[in-house]
């Protein structure tokens, strides 16, 4: 059987180094298959996340020769194998341990952003009536399995670390589709020009490559947010009406 | 010794899948200071897997459903040995609970005038499961956790419990440690909920994460709990089979409810060779009739395909046990075919079966709009469990609560597609109920000092046995045993010889050493991952050398056929006072005569 060489980031807190393992490689491998032998075989402590290994819980993010991905789904025949394969954590984040990274600001994000209100029911019974063409559109973010690639990949939070000041891909995305559901009547406009600064994205599109559930990001979440912000707070037209006291659109 | 951080809440809920939060949103709902324990991160849990659908006799599709038909589905599904008092709330309950979602935000996709769409499954006479393509699961996990994280709920994340604590009788709190430190943690509370799914992990090929290593059914048995129907494991019958790493990853039976058709290597549609007795009468008598079923035609009966899940897989080892396999060592999965009867068909599938879809071109360079998929069993669900009061949850440990996989009844000898999601709102929202009305009723109780200690110990000791077992080899090997000798397919002696070679693993597990030190050591926590996972695999192979006939799931080739007289009682085990594993024969208590009438009228 064929053998590959990986190196990976080890080490504590932001501490450490690479180290490079050799491990048997077989048909059909996915590097998390990789990683669980190292571990399983020469490196008991090797710290790494992971639930499902079939791409659906988004545990197992880490960067695969630098790119953002899923480790349970990058199989090792679309890597180079003469060379070896460098896996490390991802960067926009406190790092932990190894390939473990500290998650714990993507919580406290989500919990800011104001929740679900859904308008009164439709029927007597207290259920709705939604058209399928309706829930399409906020199905396609809510597809999304918060693996963070995107905000990893975000330069506005890896290399501009503007964690307190934008709410990153993810949140565009989760904001979205609150916004977008047929049923909910919140605005959240008016935080998300302010605290979670939609503004900040400048529209690169990095997180829409990375995206392993294959989310239009940018254009489906961000640029029809970004929209609905200029629409409300920077349109002269809508300013002109708000001074001379008309309701708002 | 003993330093710990300590914790005090009213409940506490252990597991944070669908049963732990929805049994969370409740118990906080109703006032009390609720802890959330979760062994990975928030959203991540297993249920984020489930695919299919939530069963619910909501009546969208076919105005024939009703709770009726649902109980009497479940209770033929589960072979008549289920708890029926369960079978009947989750009937008559489910709707509630699955609507209760979507006023939290869940989106299931629609029927044609705008109400929630449902589709066939295993089993289920109607379709009946309430679904978002094949992400059902990740719908609901998110619904409950984005509702859950604004009503104030403690969560600790990447947190895991070695031992609950008890105070004489009742349940007094757990004591456990945090994955990223390694620090020890004592969670002090009135009330605790058992949440924390199954025992995937105790087999070598299956659909279940990580997590599932039986320590909600390990915890409870070494607090004196009573555990049932340990003896049946269902296998799923359409697991990945190629290429080997992914051997076990689950292929929804979404597949089969739009049409999906299994074949052997002779291209026969094998299952209509086989039609257990009990479902004669609602199998489709040809192809051209079970695939008007699927697609919505009410006069026609269900294909073969859509026979409960232990017989499907049966049927897919005998084909590949007698040379009928695919190339692999399983049998092909077809959805494909409908391209000879819809126009569209391969949007279709994509838009039907996304997940499937991405997950074979990914993983396996199959395009399943133009060819075959190869499946073979897995290990899928545990029906087995804590045995619990129907109504409240509880245990017989006073203030010990169980709810979803790790707890028992709802599904007797194997369980529907679909019966699970639907399982775990109305049985993590009744725990939760009962557990905050307990903890209101009681104050809190003490913690024996010198129990967290024999712990703390415990869980320290692989540190001081530098490189004699490894850890990892332990647990493969354990799952070697329980895959080859304690599958499928059982005889009393694979299993006395299971038995044997468990025994040594427990020794060995016992000599398990780690390196490194407590941060976020994975290896050491397998190494204390296999207390659990041994304590699970020697009850499942006990229970079932006990039960000396077939059933549902659990079928033994030296007594292939059912024995009503075993049909009269469900089999308990809880820990004697040697420490030995006891079992004792428990009768089915009569259907109440309201009940009996259904499944009379429904046979």
């Amino acid at each position: 059987m064929a053998k590959a060489t990986f190196r990976i980031w080890r080490g504590e807190r932001g501490r450490g180094a690479f180290c490079e393992y050799d491990t048997e490689v077989a048909p059909g491998m996915v590097v998390l298959d990789a990683v669980h032998q190292i571990q399983a075989e020469q490196a008991g402590d090797l710290a790494v996340r992971w639930n499902c290994k079939a791409g659906r819980c988004g545990s197992c993010s880490a960067e695969i020769n630098g790119m953002p991905k899923l480790m349970c789904m990058t199989r090792l025949n679309a890597l180079a194998l003469d060379r070896p394969v460098t896996i490390e954590p991802m960067k926009a984040f406190p790092h932990v341990k190894d390939l473990v990274t500290d998650l714990a600001w993507n919580y406290a994000v989500k919990r800011r952003i104001p929740p679900f209100q859904p308008r009164k029911p439709d029927a007597p019974d207290g259920t709705w009536r939604i058209a399928q063409a309706d829930v399409d559109r906020v199905q396609e973010f809510r597809k999304c399995i918060e693996c963070y690639l995107c905000q990893d990949v975000c330069h506005v939070l890896r290399e501009h670390h503007l964690h307190e000041q934008f709410m990153g891909p993810r949140f565009l995305v989760y904001t979205a589709a609150l916004e977008m559901h047929p049923l909910d009547v919140d605005d959240r406009l008016a935080p998300l020009k302010k605290e979670f600064g939609v503004g900040l994205c400048n529209i690169t599109k990095c997180c829409t490559k990375v995206c392993p559930e294959s989310i239009a990001i940018t254009d489906n979440a961000i640029i029809p947010l970004k929209e609905r912000v200029v629409d409300r707070f920077f349109d002269p037209l809508t300013k002109l009406f708000r001074i001379f006291g008309h309701s708002e659109t | 010794m003993s330093e710990y951080i300590p914790h005090e809440h009213d409940v506490l809920v252990i597991g944070a899948g669908g049963a732990g939060l929805r049994a969370a949103v409740e118990a906080s709902a109703a006032g009390v200071k609720v802890a959330v324990i979760t062994k990975s991160l928030l959203g991540k849990a297993h249920t984020v897997m489930a695919e299919g659908g939530v069963a619910a006799a909501l009546g969208n599709v076919d105005d024939r459903d009703n709770w009726r038909v649902h109980f009497a589905d479940t209770m033929r599904g589960g072979q008549y040995v289920n708890n029926w008092r369960m079978a009947e709330l989750h009937a008559r309950e489910a709707p509630a609970r699955v609507r209760e979602l979507e006023a939290w935000g869940a989106l299931f996709d629609r029927t044609g005038d705008g109400r929630i769409l449902q589709r066939n499954f295993g089993g289920h006479r109607y379709p009946r499961l309430a679904h978002v393509g094949d992400r059902t699961g990740l719908e609901m996990i998110r619904t409950l956790q984005d509702h859950g994280i604004h009503l104030g709920l403690d969560v600790f994340m990447e947190h895991t419990i070695l031992r609950l604590l008890k105070d004489g009788d009742r349940i007094a709190g757990a004591f456990g440690y945090d994955r990223e430190r390694g620090r020890f943690h004592l969670f002090r509370a009135k009330a605790v909920v058992l949440a924390t799914g199954g025992i995937g992990r105790a087999y070598k090929i299956t659909s279940n994460s990580w997590e599932y290593t039986g320590d909600g059914h390990a915890l409870a048995y070494h607090a004196g709990a009573s555990l049932m129907d340990m003896e049946f494991v269902q296998f799923h019958p359409t697991g990945m089979i190629w290429p080997p790493s992914v051997r076990g990853i689950l292929v929804t039976e979404g597949v089969r409810g739009e049409g999906g058709v299994l074949r052997n290597r002779l291209g026969e549609r094998f299952l209509f060779h086989d039609i257990p007795p009990l479902y004669v009468n609602q199998t489709a008598a040809s192809e051209e009739e079970g695939w008007r079923y699927t697609q919505g035609d009410k006069n026609a009966k269900r294909p073969p395909e859509l026979l409960t899940r232990d017989h499907v897989a049966r049927c897919i080892r005998r084909e590949v046990r007698e040379g009928r396999g695919s190339p692999h060592g399983g049998v092909f999965l077809d959805i494909a075919w409908i391209k000879e009867k819809l126009p569209n068909a391969a949007e279709h599938i994509r838009k039907k079966l996304p997940s499937m879809y991405h997950q074979f071109k990914q993983l396996a360079d199959i395009d399943i709009t133009a060819e075959p998929m190869e499946v073979g069993p897995t290990t899928h669900y545990m029906m087995g469990g804590v045995r619990v009061d129907a109504d409240s949850q509880m245990s017989d440990v006073p203030g010990l609560f169980a709810a979803g996989e790790c707890a028992a009844g709802l599904h007797g000898a194997n369980r529907l597609g679909g019966n699970s999601l639907s399982d775990l709102l109305v049985f993590g929202q009744r725990a939760g109920e009962y557990a905050a009305r307990f903890a209101r009723e009681c104050p809190l109780p003490g913690v024996d000092a010198r129990e967290v200690e024999a712990a703390e110990r415990r869980a320290l000791a692989p540190f001081g046995r530098s490189s004699s077992e490894n850890p990892y080899s332990v647990q493969h090997r354990s799952q070697e045993v329980m895959q080859e000798l304690v599958g499928i397919v059982r005889t009393e002696r694979e299993m006395v010889e299971a038995l044997e070679r468990l025994r040594e693993l427990h020794a060995a597990a016992e000599r398990a050493g780690v390196d490194g030190n407590r941060e976020y050591n994975n290896g050491w926590h397998t190494a204390l991952d296999l207390d659990n996972l041994l304590a699970v695999s020697e009850m499942v192979a006990r229970a079932a050398l006990e039960r000396k006939e077939s059933r549902g799931a659990h079928f033994r080739e030296d007594y292939p056929s059912k024995d009503e007289q075993c049909g009269k009682w469900n089999l308990v085990v809880r820990k004697g006072a040697g420490g030995e594993m006891e079992f004792t024969r428990v009768p089915i208590p009569p259907l109440r005569d309201e009940l009996a009438a259904i499944l009379r009228e429904m046979q």
